[in-house]
């Protein structure tokens, strides 16, 4: 029973011996999808790789762009930061010397002031000693003349030759006296 | 075997054993070897299943693909860049992700035709169509191969092997030549079909076996266990079967990949 059923499964060629009609059917089929797919779905996949490729790429382009302009917008700041902070300094530095030179100033007028008003101080005095010398030494003349005028009798009128007398005491007194 | 059909024959009709016959369908138009036959229609709508799959998947293209886009997509990517890329090189590959994503879906849907109900039949176990696809491959390769390094050339590249020399190639050039060359097409054809045939033989052994033992054989006790273990052992063959369909599609892409890109190296 078993032998007539494999026999009859031998009647045709065999399963692995191909039938020329399959294979050229294979080929036709085969033909067919190649182009629909090369045609079509090949480029409509590709299509959507590069689309996504641009889309990531510009994204990524962009967000460099933007960081970069960020970066420099940063880079101004500081810089302009840096440049309120030395004018910053430079103002109290210039600040502080000018406060210095002003002291400075103020003390050396106060100095002036000072030695200007003993200078004057010395003068009023010296001067008004000299006036006082000169003063005290007529009268003392006069006085001393008058005295010894009445003392000795003696006419001490002449005054040219009573003066010249008291120049010469006076002049031994001081003599005397240093 | 024969004790078996011996005490079957005594009680019941004769089981219908499935074989190779089993795989001639009969014709629906025409008669001989160019009838139409379920094989012939079935071939046929494989390719339009394939395209028009496919191209529903792929015709928007969006940027942010949808979940039909998403699966055509990975399909797509996994022969373009797993299969073609990693082994014909970045240079080349994609002049042959076309021919190679055809076979691919070709053999995937006419191997899946052997596990939808109805249908229930593998195309590829009709060795005409991996005959057709292994030529096509050999073909190729050869072609491209020949195109790129000269006759001679080529010749040379797929023979002598590299860093080798001396009366040692008096034995490798012809076995070289011999399994590069001759054997490729046959290995590639057989392979596929022989899954493809050994799997839906064993479907049918198991649903048929299963049928004939639950209705027929006495005692009926053990008839009807035997027959419901038989389709239980059906049904795990045929997610075993899922595999190798999907695995064959695959080994058969994979290694046409292959055999372009060692025609087309540069060196070995």
């Amino acid at each position: 029973m078993i032998l007539t059923q494999v026999m009859a499964a031998e009647e045709g060629p065999g399963p692995l011996v191909p039938h020329v009609p399959e294979i050229i059917l294979g080929f036709i089929v085969i033909a067919i999808l190649y182009i629909g797919i090369s045609k079509f779905i090949v480029p409509n996949f590709e299509k959507a790789y590069a689309d996504r490729t641009a889309a990531i790429e510009g994204g990524i382009q962009n967000a460099e762009a933007k960081q970069a302009e960020a970066d420099a917008k940063l880079a101004q700041l500081e810089e302009q930061l840096s440049q309120a902070r030395h004018e910053a300094s430079r103002i109290r530095e210039e600040a502080r010397e000018q406060g210095a030179a002003i002291v400075a100033e103020m003390r050396q007028q106060a100095q002036a002031e000072s030695t200007r008003i003993v200078e004057h101080g010395k003068a009023q005095i010296e001067a008004e000693r000299q006036a006082a010398v000169t003063s005290l030494r007529t009268e003392v003349g006069s006085l001393a003349t008058g005295l010894a005028g009445r003392i000795v009798g003696e006419s001490l009128d002449d005054d040219a030759r009573s003066s010249r007398v008291v120049e010469r005491f006076l002049a031994d007194l001081e003599a005397g006296v240093h | 075997m024969k004790s078996l059909a011996a005490s079957v024959l005594a009680s019941a009709p004769e089981p219908h054993i499935p074989g190779p016959a089993d795989f001639n369908l009969p014709p629906i138009v025409g008669s001989g070897d160019w009838a139409i036959t379920k094989v012939t229609i079935l071939v046929v709508l494989s390719a339009v299943i394939a395209f028009a799959l496919f191209y529903a998947m792929s015709r928007k293209a969006a940027v942010v693909p949808g979940r039909l886009q998403f699966v055509g997509e990975y399909a797509y990517g996994f022969v373009r860049n797993s299969i073609a890329r990693d082994n014909i090189g970045s240079h080349d590959f994609m002049k042959f992700v076309p021919y190679l994503f055809t076979i691919f879906l070709f053999i995937l849907v006419n191997n899946f035709y052997g596990i939808i109900p109805f249908v229930q039949f593998p195309t590829m176990s009709h060795i005409g169509y991996p005959t057709a696809l292994a030529l096509l491959t050999w073909l190729i390769y050869n072609v491209v191969g020949i195109a790129k390094h000269g006759f001679f050339g080529y010749l040379k590249h797929q023979t002598v092997p590299s860093g080798i020399s001396g009366p040692i190639l008096i034995i490798l050039v012809p076995l070289e030549f011999f399994s590069n060359i001759i054997v490729r097409p046959f290995t590639l054809a057989l392979r596929l079909f022989a899954t493809m045939f050994a799997g839906h033989l064993l479907l049918a052994l198991f649903s048929i076996g299963g049928a004939y033992l639950i209705l027929h054989y006495s005692p009926a006790v053990i008839g009807v266990s035997a027959g419901v273990l038989s389709f239980i052992i059906g049904i795990a063959v045929s997610f075993l079967d899922m595999l190798i369909m999907f695995l064959q599609a695959y080994v058969f892409t994979l290694l046409s990949a292959m055999y372009i890109g060692q025609a087309i190296a540069d060196e070995h």
